[in-house]
């Protein structure tokens, strides 16, 4: 087997898109069951940042340099949804329509 | 010259995965929602900063560099910005249960 050096630093960049991709997808599916929306936007924000990192990684591996296209914009869209996420919180008063599990309160202490 | 680059950027893209491992246990172990917000604000962003900087010398031309370089500045400013609305929405939240019980 000849490893070639470009070929090497593809794989190489490949398997570190790979484990991020696994780690942003656990990260992800543990907040989604955490409870609060806070905690909720929270993930959406995680696949943009590690859905940037994975993209880059990919354009330079495939030398498809249009992914950082893509990449560009997951980022705009997750700033955009946190901003109309924030907004729309505004607009209710009772943002506290968060279900908080049992035990667990945003400061800190167990609720009274 | 090859070889040194290339030693560079896989340097920096591992660290970057274990600053992103690092981000996740945050995210997963971290007991309320504000230190979660730290962890995943600060953690995968200096993961995503080191990636970068592994990638730049493999960029193809100078154009595909500055543009690498131009979306992890976004990602910086927007994630600042957003760490903050997310605080604000989680506080006032907790504030207003705190209200109703």
């Amino acid at each position: 087997m000849r490893a070639e050096p470009a070929a090497l630093m593809a794989e190489v960049l490949l398997v570190a898109a790979a484990c991020i991709l696994v780690f942003t997808a656990v990260a992800m599916v543990g907040m989604w069951w955490r409870g609060g929306v806070a905690d909720q936007m929270m993930s959406v924000q995680l696949l943009g940042s590690g859905g940037v990192a994975i993209l880059l990684l990919l354009a330079v591996a495939s030398g498809q340099w249009a992914v950082l296209d893509v990449a560009l914009l997951f980022a705009v869209l997750a700033a955009f949804a946190a901003s109309a996420f924030h907004g729309a919180a505004g607009r209710r008063d009772d943002a506290g329509a968060v279900r908080r599990p049992e035990g667990q309160s945003p400061s800190g202490g167990p609720p009274p | 010259m090859s070889l040194l680059t290339d030693l560079v950027t896989i340097t920096c893209v591992l660290a970057g995965v274990v600053f992103f491992l690092a981000g996740t246990l945050g995210l997963l172990r971290f007991p309320d929602t504000l230190t979660r917000l730290h962890a995943l604000t600060k953690a995968d962003n200096v993961g995503l900063a080191l990636i970068v900087l592994g990638l730049l010398p493999q960029a193809g031309t100078f154009l595909d560099a500055l543009k690498m370089v131009a979306i992890w500045l976004l990602v910086q400013l927007a994630s600042g910005a957003v760490a903050q609305l997310l605080a604000e929405v989680a506080l006032r939240s907790a504030h207003a249960a705190e209200a109703k019980e």
